[in-house]
């Protein structure tokens, strides 16, 4: 059997599970739909708390980011690890005594306040969409590679699947198909890695294999070995950044934060029967994250020294089948600027811009060693190659040589990880829309049984304008995921932070902090990507630091204005300083029912 | 959410108690979870890294693995930490 035969079979029966597991998990009341009954077992909200949170980003662009950043490369792996202290400690067991059903409701009930619901409300809405976006991308790549199926079709049969189990089975429905979802990412996602760290260095484990000795190549070890490669070619040593250390510094402080303010994430915390299910199930979730997070960094050096070794140097004809089917889908492209017929692969940009190619090419036009031609303007540099960096995890199986099951495992662990992520953002928003803005806000005698009809509706909603973005991608969703983080480090998560640790904290200084942090963090980015991209390098940034660190100043700004203007306005009313009191301790949080 | 009205004053006094033995624990936590990650992973990298560890250098070890260990171990000492403080103030749930 070849690969796509093999992939449609692993894609075919995940599908089906996932499927079958909605159509079990089905409910009836707003409390299973919005927090799946608060009865799920703290280990398994853990599972689904790692799939819900690793997405298509996680999945399928982290390690080839690593690949290529080496070093800067940590601020990912620290930055959407380390937040989940943060939640565990500072957010998370207070959230679940307070034991509602969303985030702006808290944000709401905390200060008193429908305005501070509806600016909750909307940075929620806004975070999960440019979220959301990128997991359609994600789905329409795997299936458009491995399925040799259009891109837009690949995002249908995606809205279909999450359509199914959201609508059908809210939150207990993703949290059981987000178990099975993690299981099938993480294996996918080992698998090869272990190969791999076989082939290269004969040791199994590959957290072990990242440090130890390349087989057949005397003492060297795999970092040894990449620096030593890579300073050759004109770049950084792997093990040394190029970012500076205020911006590694907070860029890594800013997705921390980021990640604890991320409300899909904070709501999976409702759906545990107890305060101390909440500590520990953050606990579950940062083991079965750490697994593929540890993973990661091998992946990315192994996927290196394979990516050098069998591109650089070699005779176009000779490149191995992946650099042609990735050539032809636009993610790598070759231009022999010395006329040499072979590959350079060296450090810069090979050419201005993402590669535009001839038009010629569709006719069967091709250039002089059959590569497609490409109509940038060259740059100085010796590179002739561009590749994508989102490619690296996918192609990885392929470029190491392994069998046809790895590369069709792939392609399934993708789509489950992107998938998962959908669901969980999908449901925060429709929960968004129908609790928070109509029950709470717009339509307060709203009847539980109509509740859950709009909830239903607005996830259906959510799916279509998602799939839109999927298969019109604004050109701008990499520039906007620093957004996602940015503003949930600006304003969700000072906010609650305040409304839990200061009792005082009352409503006006918590909203002109949130609207401060926003404002500040938006403007800078906006700036920085939108408006003058050509400005956007150190020697224009504040202190040194780039857009995507910026959320951890507005954060600062957050906290400084909200302080300054507590002190200046009346205390908030003794039910509020109450309710406070009550989160601080677990005893009576209510129990969830089993499942 | 209000379940607990049976509150006395001296149950504010016990809750206070609490919730400083909390603040005292959380700040111990967040220090080491501030040292494995910025300290160690960024501020003294290069530092660290003039010293080798299994193959790896230090720093670099620090930033893409041991960080990610540490806060894994953080939580769950914090969950075990404020379990036995639920049960010594008799607030678990």
């Amino acid at each position: 059997m070849d690969a796509a035969t093999l992939t449609y079979i692993f894609v075919g029966i995940s599908f089906s599970l996932y499927i079958g597991i909605a159509i079990w998990s089905r409910v009836g009341t707003t409390k299973e739909f919005y927090v799946a009954g608060a009865g799920v077992h703290p280990v398994v909200n853990g599972m689904a708390t790692a799939a819900d949170w690793m997405s298509a980003a996680s999945f399928i662009s982290m390690a080839g980011l690593i690949a290529f950043l080496g070093y800067d490369g940590s601020v990912y792996l620290m930055g959407w690890t380390g937040g989940y202290v943060l939640l565990a400690l500072l957010l998370a067991p207070y959230l679940r005594k307070y034991g509602k059903f969303t985030v702006p409701e808290f944000i709401g009930d905390r200060y008193y306040s429908d305005a501070a619901r509806l600016v909750a409300v909307v940075c929620l809405i806004f975070i999960s969409f440019t979220y959301v976006a990128g997991q359609m991308r994600g789905v329409g790549i795997v299936f458009s590679r491995f399925l040799e199926v259009d891109i837009d079709l690949g995002v249908v049969i995606g809205m279909a699947i999450v359509f199914v189990y959201a609508v059908l089975g809210g939150m207990k429905g993703i949290t059981y198909t987000q178990v099975a979802q993690y299981c099938v990412l993480i294996f996918a996602y080992t698998v090869p890695a272990i190969f791999i760290s076989l082939l290269i260095t004969g040791n199994a484990v590959p957290q072990f294999g990242l440090g130890a000795e390349i087989i057949g190549d005397g003492d060297r070890t795999v970092l040894e070995k990449l620096d030593g490669a890579l300073v050759e070619l004109g770049f950084t040593a792997y093990t040394d950044g190029t970012k500076s250390t205020i911006d590694v510094f907070a860029i890594t402080a800013a997705l921390m934060v980021g990640t604890a303010g991320l409300p899909h994430v904070i709501v999976r915390f409702f759906t545990v029967p107890k305060v101390s299910d909440a500590r520990t199930s953050a606990g579950w979730a940062l083991v079965f994250i750490a697994l593929l997070y540890t993973t990661a960094p091998a992946v990315g050096a192994f996927a290196r020294i394979n990516f050098i070794q069998s591109v650089n140097e070699v005779s176009y004809s000779d490149t191995p089948g992946w650099f042609k089917n990735w050539e032809n889908l636009g993610l790598i492209a070759w231009s022999d600027k010395n006329g040499d017929g072979t590959v350079q692969y060296r450090a810069g940009a090979p050419f201005e811009g993402k590669p535009v190619f001839d038009a010629e090419y569709d006719s069967g036009e091709r250039g002089e060693n059959g590569e497609r031609t490409i109509v940038n303007a060259p740059t100085p540099s010796e590179n002739e190659v561009y590749v994508d960096r989102d490619i690296m995890v996918l192609a990885n199986p392929e470029i190491a040589g392994l069998p046809d099951w790895v590369i069709a495992l792939v392609a399934a662990g993708g789509l489950a990880a992107a998938l998962s992520t959908a669901a969980g953002l999908l449901l925060v928003i429709s929960a968004a829309v129908s609790h928070d803005l109509l029950k709470k806000t717009f339509a307060k005698d709203l009847s539980d049984k109509k509740e859950l009809m709009s909830a239903r509706l607005a996830a259906a909603a959510a799916i279509l304008v998602a799939g839109y973005l999927g298969i019109n991608p604004p050109g701008f969703v990499a520039q906007v995921v620093a957004f996602a983080f940015g503003l949930a480090a600006a304003s969700l998560f000072p906010a609650i932070l305040m409304g839990i640790f200061s009792k005082k904290m009352n409503k006006e200084g918590a909203i002109s902090g949130m609207a401060a942090g926003l404002l500040f963090t938006v403007a800078y980015i906006v700036y920085f990507k939108f408006i003058s991209p050509e400005a956007n390098g150190a020697a224009n940034w504040w202190f040194g630091i780039s857009p995507e660190g910026i959320g951890l100043i507005g954060m600062l700004i957050n906290f400084g204005v909200a302080f300054t203007v507590d002190r200046f306005t009346p205390a908030p009313p003794a039910e509020v300083q109450d309710l406070v009191d009550n989160i601080r301790v677990p005893a009576g949080a209510g129990g969830g029912h089993h499942h | 959410m209000s379940d607990d009205k049976s509150s006395t004053a001296d149950d504010g006094d016990s809750r206070s108690a609490y919730w400083k033995a909390n603040l005292r624990l959380l700040a111990k936590l967040l220090v080491v979870w501030f040292v494995v990650s910025f300290g160690f992973g960024i501020l003294l990298v290069d530092w660290l890294n003039e010293i080798q560890f299994f193959g790896f250098k230090l720093g670099f070890w620090f930033a893409q693995q041991g960080s990610i260990y540490v806060f894994v171990v953080l939580i769950f000492i914090y969950a075990r930490k404020m379990r036995a403080l639920d049960r010594k103030f008799g607030v678990e749930d």
